[in-house]
């Protein structure tokens, strides 16, 4: 027996909250979603939220995948349409702290609209997204972040759409939080999840995330470990910064930063406001703790 | 559901409590099934609903986005169909009782969280007032040519429930035996009303809470170390959570084990698939429900649903006029289909007239049933009307043996 094995282990402070009984995940060597979902651990271990009230909505796609591996009360729910579905659950439950975790794919292209019109409403929603410029679970087919020339399975000679630019999408749709970081800012992704955690409102945060196995290798981006130089070496941190200018091109710069922070009533707060104004006493206030007093 | 309330009846080992008198508008009126509908969903407790305009569906969600805030209710209008079929889906799981709304072209963009629904045994209510189609087709206009669609439009194999109402009264009615028979057996259950029978205006009887029962969702009493998602009971319907009750259940629409984890593989599959069919197959007598009229010495049975079933039964008394042995089965619940009974009637009958405003989708079920015993003749219609009942009796007649009597 060696040395080592006597040795005991200090607990991983984030193994709570994997079910490592589904452990080994699918995710591939070098991919970024993991160390998000470890930073969202950490977020939540700080955020000293009652867990059971916390609840994790994924679409489809690799990203989709994690609230299978989160030992909380999580939804894996149809491809695009994560949203939606935590929509109902906040609406109906105005209690819980409701989680959307998923892919680029997922969320803004099956899903845009659904994106657009959760921000539009301010629903109170943390939504994460896992920006990996591919459809990772598909086999790496061009998506509406891919950058332009990316080589993709459906673009093998380059892509030649417009990327869409996600935080100016989410400011310009209404989220009233908006933060981008890659995977290689694992303090500042636990931060900025830190303060969605705390924030009302319809958040976003968008993870540059590296994915070598098709992404990585169609370009010829080396593996997980360079991806992740790029990250370091392109970064420009720049809260504050104007969103309209963070669009990504093709192995070129990332704005990363605190974009957008401001208040704004949420969905519920408007309409138990305007059900209370317009039926007074005859309002039966469907989610107590918005209705005005 | 209410703890107070009264527990009326004890069914095969499910509680019927009384209705939550907040959300039932007793006394007689005179409404149209759309409002009758959205009334049975009050009365049933429901208090979320989520729907995309859509003729002629639109006045239930209209009503319930008017009446829900008196009743501690919420209605949202959703961006799309594909939105409002899953939202509903996660009102379920915070612990609401849900339904949407649609006609044709929603139910379409539906058809995912159909099968999202089954998947995970999310009971729900879906009503779809059916119109003309395909696609875009007749707005204003009914039609039935939606039946298959409820059954198997989404992908995969399952079973559901699916009513067919007649009358704005039957609209409240069925309403609330479709979210009862969802929890029943946590499935989605279909009104499939059509345009006729949604914009007809009638008497409708609402009764007093307390004559109204109401299955409410079996939560589990198993602590979390002890509690899966998808431990089933003997009739193969597991018991619930609510998300926010401290139970970190993961549910997803890939085929998963008794924990609810993803099993990528054929014996998780023979498990779950057959399990979800066999809850609603293997009750099929206790769900089906049919109206019979003169159907004792029939040797002709007309079979018609929805609104064609009423314009059926004046072809069966014009029948009788002329001294033919006519009657008329009407299923109630079409899904799961009504096949024994047929079955039985195929001994007595001469012949089976079915009448529907599609060309040809439950007379192939009534078809299936008779095997061959007797003809099945179909009273089409593409969709925009109902049937003239002259057409339905002129079906009767060429099948009736006393036919060159009376003629
Ligand atoms: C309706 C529907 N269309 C297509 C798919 C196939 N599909 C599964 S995941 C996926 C893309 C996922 O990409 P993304 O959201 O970027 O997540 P990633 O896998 O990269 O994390 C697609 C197209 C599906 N499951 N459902």
């Amino acid at each position: 027996m060696s040395v080592l094995a006597e040795v005991p282990l200090a607990p991983n402070p984030v193994e709570a909250f994997i079910r490592s009984e589904r452990i080994p995940h699918v995710w591939c060597p070098g991919c970024g979603i993991g160390t998000t979902v470890n930073c969202f651990s950490r977020a939540l271990l700080q955020s000293r939220l009652n867990l059971e009230r916390v609840v994790v909505v994924s679409g489809i796609g690799c990203t989709g995948r994690v609230a299978g591996y989160l030992q909380l009360t999580s939804f894996h729910t149809t491809h695009g349409r994560a949203i939606p579905f935590a929509t109902g659950l906040k609406v109906a439950n105005p209690e819980l702290t409701v989680v959307v975790y998923s892919g680029d794919g997922d969320l803004v292209s099956i899903g845009g609209n659904h994106f657009i019109h959760a921000a539009r409403r301010n629903q109170d929603l943390k939504v994460i997204c896992v920006n990996n410029f591919t459809y990772g679970m598909t086999g790496g087919q061009v998506t509406p972040t891919t950058p332009l020339s990316a080589i993709s399975s459906t673009t093998p000679y380059g892509c030649f759409e417009e990327p869409f630019n996600l935080p100016f999408l989410a400011e310009s749709a209404g989220a009233t939080y908006v933060a981008r970081w890659t995977s290689y800012h694992v303090r500042q992704l636990t931060h900025a999840m830190g303060e969605m955690l705390r924030k009302k409102g319809f958040s976003f945060l968008e993870i540059i995330s590296g994915c070598p196995t098709l992404y990585g290798r169609r370009n010829r981006l080396g593996d997980g470990l360079d991806e992740m130089k790029y990250f370091k070496d392109k970064s420009v941190v720049q809260h504050g910064a104007n969103t309209k200018e963070a669009g990504i091109g093709f192995q070129g710069p990332i704005v990363v930063g605190k974009f957008v922070d401001i208040e704004r009533p949420v969905f519920l707060e408007q309409m138990n406001q305007q059900l209370a104004r317009t039926l007074d006493a005859q309002y039966a206030g469907c989610v107590g703790d918005y209705v005005p007093s | 559901m209410d703890s107070k309330a009264k527990v009326l009846a004890v069914r095969q080992g499910r509680y019927c409590v009384q209705a939550d008198p907040a959300g039932v508008l007793t006394g007689t009126h005179f409404l149209d099934g759309d409002q009758a509908c959205c009334e049975g969903a009050l009365a049933a407790g429901c208090r979320f609903a989520a729907g995309y305009p859509i003729t002629p569906s639109t006045e239930i969600v209209e009503r319930f986005a008017q009446r829900a805030p008196l009743v501690g209710g919420i209605f949202l209008q959703m961006e799309d169909e594909l939105a409002s079929s899953i939202a509903i889906a996660g009102a379920v799981w915070a612990g609401a009782k849900a339904f949407t709304v649609t006609s044709g072209p929603g139910f379409s963009l539906m058809m995912e969280h159909i099968g999202f629904a089954v998947m995970t045994e999310t009971p729900l209510v879906i009503v779809d007032v059916q119109r003309g189609g395909p696609s875009t087709g007749l707005p204003t206009l009914p039609g039935q040519a939606d039946m298959m669609q409820a059954r198997w439009g989404s992908h995969g194999d399952y079973e559901i429930i699916a009513l067919s109402p007649n009358s704005p009264q039957e609209c409240f009615d069925l309403t609330i035996d479709a979210f009862n028979l969802a929890e029943q057996y946590r499935v989605p259950v279909f009104l499939m009303m059509d345009e006729c029978v949604g914009h007809m205006t009638e008497k409708v009887v609402i009764p007093p809470p307390g004559e109204i029962e109401i299955v409410p969702r079996r939560y589990t009493s198993l602590p979390p170390s002890q509690y899966l998602p998808y431990r089933a009971d003997a009739h193969g319907v597991p018991e619930m959570v609510r998300a926010g009750d401290g139970y970190p259940i993961h549910i997803t629409g890939l085929t998963h084990d008794e924990r609810g984890y993803p099993a990528t593989n054929y014996q998780a599959q023979e498990q779950l698939v057959r399990r979800l069919i066999n809850k609603i197959r293997q009750h099929t007598d206790e769900i089906v429900r049919y109206e019979e009229t003169t159907l004792d010495d029939a040797e002709i049975v007309v079979v018609a649903y929805g609104i064609t079933a009423r314009v059926a039964m004046q072809a069966v008394q014009m029948a009788r006029e002329r001294g033919i042995a006519a009657g008329l089965l009407r299923p109630i619940v079409v899904w799961p289909f009504l096949e024994k009974r047929l079955r039985e009637l195929a001994n007595q009958a001469r012949a089976f007239v079915v009448a529907e405003i599609n060309c040809g989708q439950i007379v192939q079920e009534v078809e299936r049933a008779v095997s061959g015993r007797a003809p099945v003749v179909l009273v089409p219609g593409a969709g925009g009307a109902v049937h003239h009942p002259e057409e339905i009796l002129e079906a009767i007649l060429t099948h009736a043996s006393t036919r060159e009597v009376l003629r």
